[in-house]
C-alpha cells in the first residue's frame, strides 16, 4: 500500500525548480539538481525521456511492481529496436494483435466480472502540465499517449467498448489558443493513429455534434469511421463537442418530428425509442458498466446521463496522463468488489 | 434528538429495537430535553461558522443502507427502514438550520417493485403511517414552513398512499421555507420519458425545435433547481438512476455509513467538499443553457 503512495507521489511530483520551501536553497543543492532545474527553465518543452535521466527521482531507491514496468519493457524489445521512441511516445510499437495476444487476467481479476463497457472522463491534463512547469499543449499531448495505453488494456482484457470523453460542448468556453490546441491534437492524432487502430482490429466512432469541427476534421473523422466499421475487438466511441443534455434532447427532437410525421403516438414513446436515438446507438451495449474519472473530481460534468443509470462509479486522484495499468487494475477490483442490484 | 446509530458492538437486536421505540415516541423527559437543547445550540455555532462560506441550496440524498442496517442488528427490514426514518428526520432538521432550501430524498424507485411483495407493500404502509403522522402536525409544518412535494410516476402507488401524498402537497403548498421534494415511484429515465412524451403533446413545441427548456419544463423536477451536492449512503458510489439529467454538474458524495448511521459529521463533511468546489461548479452551471438556478 505504502508502495503505492510512494509511486502515485513519483509520477506526480513537481519539478525540481518548484518552489517548495522544505528544499534547500539553490546553491546548496546537488549540482546535477541546479543543472536540471536550469534545463528546465531555458527549455520550452523538455521530452519526457530527457527529464527521466536528469530530473533526480525517488522511484530510483524503489523497487517498482514488474507490472508497471512490463508495458515500457515490452515497447523497448519489440522488433529488436531499444525502446527510446516508445519510451517517449509511452506506447508499445504497432504490433500485430491477435488471440494469442490476450494475457491471462492479473491474479484477483475473474473473467466473468470485467466489464463490457467502460467509460472514461480523462481529466487532469492541464493540472499535470501545470504541475510539472510544460505548457498546456503536453498535458493533452501525454494525455493521448495515456489513451493509447488505455486502448491496448482494453484490448488485452477483453472489454467490449470503451468510451472516452474527449471534448464536452462546456469546453468551448475555454480560451480560444487552448482549444485550437486540442483540435489539432485530434486532427494528429488520428491521423497517426489510424493505422494502428485498423491494425489492432477496433473500431471507432464519433459520438456529439460533430457539426461545429473544422471540415478537414469532420472528413478524416468520417474517414476513420468508414474505415473501421468492421472492427470487432473493441469499439472505441469518442465523444467529441457532447453533451449529456444535448443528447437527451436531439433524442426528443427526432421522436418529435416521428410525431409530427404520424409514424408513432406520444403514448408509445417509451425508454427503448429514446435509446434508440442516443450517441450509444451504435453499439449493442451502450451503457457503461464501470465509469472512470480521474483527477479526483467527484462529478459526471454532463457525460452520459442516460447511460449512467446503473453504471458503477469510480473516482481516482491519479491524474489522466499518470493513469496506466496499475490504476486501470485497480478500478477493475473495485468494480469486482461492487455489488449491483439494479435496484433489487 | 441528533444522534446517529453508529454505536458498539455491544448492543444487542432488543436493545436496538427498544432505543428505536423509545425515540419513536418522542420521549419529553426533562433530561433529554436538556441534552437536547445544548446539543441544538452547539450544532447551530457550527452551522454559523460553517456559513461563511457558500452554502449548498439544495442537497439531494439516495437513502441506501436500511435493509443492510436491519440485517446487522438482527432486526426486520421493517424495522430499518423505521431507522433510516428517524435518521431523515434528523438530517432534515440539521439542513433546515444550515439554511438549504431544497432538500430531495430517493424514497422509492420504480425499479424497487420489483423486489418482494411483502417488502414493498411493508415500504408503502410506513409511508401511508409517516404522511398521515406529518399531516396531523400540520401546524408546525406551518411554523417552520416546510413545503412537501411529492415527485414521480404517482399513477403507480397505491390508491390511499397517492391520495395522501396529494392531500400533503395541497396542504403545505403555501409554505415556503424549506421544500421537501420526495422521489417516490420515480427514475429518471422514466421522467426524461415523460418529458418525450410531453414534450411531443406540447402544441406550442409542435413544428419548432426542441430545446432544453422544453424538456426541463415538463420533467418532475420541474421548478426545482439542480442540486449542488448528491449523498449516496452505504459506500455505494452509482446514481441507481437517480436525479441523473439534475446531476451533471453535481458534487457526488458516497460517505461509507449505512442510511440509519449517517450523522451530522457527514453533512458538514459534505458542505466543505462542495464549499471547495463550488467556484467551479457555479461557472459550469453557467455553461448550461437555460439550467435552473
Amino acid at each position: 500500500m505504502d508502495q503505492l503512495k510512494l509511486i502515485k507521489l513519483q509520477k506526480s511530483v513537481p519539478p525540481s525548480n518548484f518552489r517548495n520551501p522544505k528544499l534547500p536553497p539553490f546553491q546548496n543543492q546537488p549540482r546535477r539538481q541546479r543543472m536540471a532545474s536550469l534545463q528546465l527553465r531555458l527549455s520550452f518543452t523538455p521530452s519526457p525521456l530527457k527529464l527521466r535521466q536528469q530530473v533526480p527521482r525517488r522511484s530510483l531507491d524503489l523497487k517498482l511492481p514488474p507490472r508497471a514496468l512490463s508495458s515500457a519493457i515490452k515497447a523497448a524489445t519489440v522488433n529488436g529496436h531499444p525502446g527510446e521512441d516508445a519510451l517517449l511516445k509511452g506506447t508499445t510499437a504497432p504490433a500485430q494483435f491477435s488471440g494469442e495476444d490476450s494475457v491471462a487476467l492479473p491474479a484477483g481479476l475473474r473473467r466473468e466480472s470485467i466489464p463490457r463497457h467502460v467509460a472514461v472522463i480523462m481529466d487532469g491534463n492541464r493540472r499535470w502540465a501545470r504541475m510539472r512547469g510544460f505548457p498546456v499543449g503536453s498535458g493533452y499531448e501525454a494525455g493521448v499517449r495515456a489513451l493509447r495505453r488505455m486502448v491496448e488494456l482494453c484490448c488485452k482484457l477483453g472489454i467490449k467498448v470503451l468510451t472516452v470523453f474527449a471534448f464536452s460542448s462546456d469546453n468551448w468556453f475555454r480560451p480560444k489558443v487552448e482549444v485550437d490546441v486540442l483540435m489539432a491534437l485530434f486532427d494528429r492524432g488520428l491521423r497517426e493513429e489510424l493505422q494502428y487502430l485498423v491494425s489492432a482490429d477496433v473500431r471507432i466512432s464519433i459520438m456529439g455534434d460533430s457539426s461545429k469541427l473544422f471540415n478537414s476534421l469532420q472528413a478524416l473523422l468520417a474517414n476513420a469511421m468508414e474505415t473501421t466499421q468492421n472492427n470487432s475487438r473493441l469499439h472505441l466511441i469518442v465523444a467529441v463537442n457532447y453533451s449529456g443534455r444535448s443528447d437527451v434532447v436531439q433524442a426528443c427532437q427526432k421522436l418529435a418530428v416521428e410525431v409530427k410525421d404520424g409514424l408513432i403516438e406520444p403514448e408509445d414513446i417509451n425508454e427503448f425509442l429514446v435509446e434508440r436515438e442516443l450517441g450509444t446507438n451504435c453499439t449493442d451495449f451502450p451503457h457503461p458498466d464501470l465509469l472512470i474519472r480521474t483527477s479526483g473530481e467527484l462529478r459526471v460534468s454532463n457525460f452520459l446521463l442516460w447511460q449512467l443509470a446503473h453504471t458503477e462509479l469510480y473516482f481516482t486522484d491519479s491524474l489522466w496522463p499518470d493513469f496506466g495499468e496499475d490504476e486501470f487494475l485497480q478500478a477493475l477490483s473495485s468494480f469486482q468488489e461492487r455489488q449491483r442490484r439494479y435496484g433489487c | 434528538m441528533c444522534c446517529s446509530f453508529d454505536i458498539q458492538k455491544g448492543f444487542s437486536p432488543m436493545l436496538m429495537i427498544k432505543l428505536l421505540q423509545m425515540m419513536e415516541r418522542q420521549s419529553s423527559s426533562l433530561v433529554v430535553r436538556l441534552l437536547g437543547s445544548s446539543a441544538s445550540y452547539m450544532r447551530r455555532f457550527l452551522f454559523r461558522v460553517l456559513s461563511v462560506g457558500p452554502v449548498p441550496h439544495h442537497v439531494a440524498f439516495i437513502l441506501d443502507g436500511n435493509r443492510r442496517f436491519a440485517r446487522k442488528w438482527k432486526m426486520e427490514d421493517v424495522m430499518g427502514y423505521r431507522a433510516g426514518f428517524l435518521s431523515l428526520m434528523t438530517l432534515i432538521k440539521c439542513c433546515y438550520e444550515l439554511g438549504v432550501k431544497y432538500i430531495t430524498i430517493y424514497v422509492f424507485s420504480i425499479e424497487n417493485f420489483k423486489r418482494k411483495p411483502d417488502e414493498v407493500r411493508s415500504v408503502m404502509d410506513l409511508m401511508l403511517e409517516k404522511i398521515e403522522g406529518l399531516l396531523k402536525e400540520e401546524s408546525i409544518l406551518e411554523q417552520y414552513g416546510v413545503r412537501l412535494e411529492f415527485v414521480g410516476n404517482l399513477k403507480l402507488l397505491n390508491e390511499s398512499v397517492r391520495i395522501s401524498a396529494e392531500k400533503a402537497m395541497k396542504a403545505t403548498a403555501c409554505n415556503d421555507r424549506v421544500i421537501l421534494v420526495v422521489a417516490v415511484a420515480y427514475t429518471s429515465t422514466d421522467e426524461m420519458v415523460h418529458a418525450a412524451e410531453q414534450c411531443c403533446q406540447d402544441k406550442s413545441v409542435d413544428g419548432k425545435l426542441v430545446e432544453v427548456a422544453d424538456v426541463e419544463r415538463h420533467m418532475y423536477m420541474a421548478g426545482v433547481p439542480d442540486p449542488d451536492i448528491l449523498v449516496r449512503t452505504s459506500g455505494e458510489t452509482r446514481l441507481s438512476n437517480f436525479l441523473l439529467w439534475q446531476t451533471s454538474n453535481s458534487l457526488l458524495y458516497s460517505p461509507k455509513a449505512l442510511w440509519p448511521d449517517v450523522g451530522l459529521h457527514h453533512l458538514i463533511w459534505a458542505v466543505l467538499n462542495f464549499q471547495r468546489v463550488q467556484p467551479y461548479l457555479r461557472t459550469r452551471r453557467n455553461y448550461l443553457p437555460l439550467s435552473t438556478q
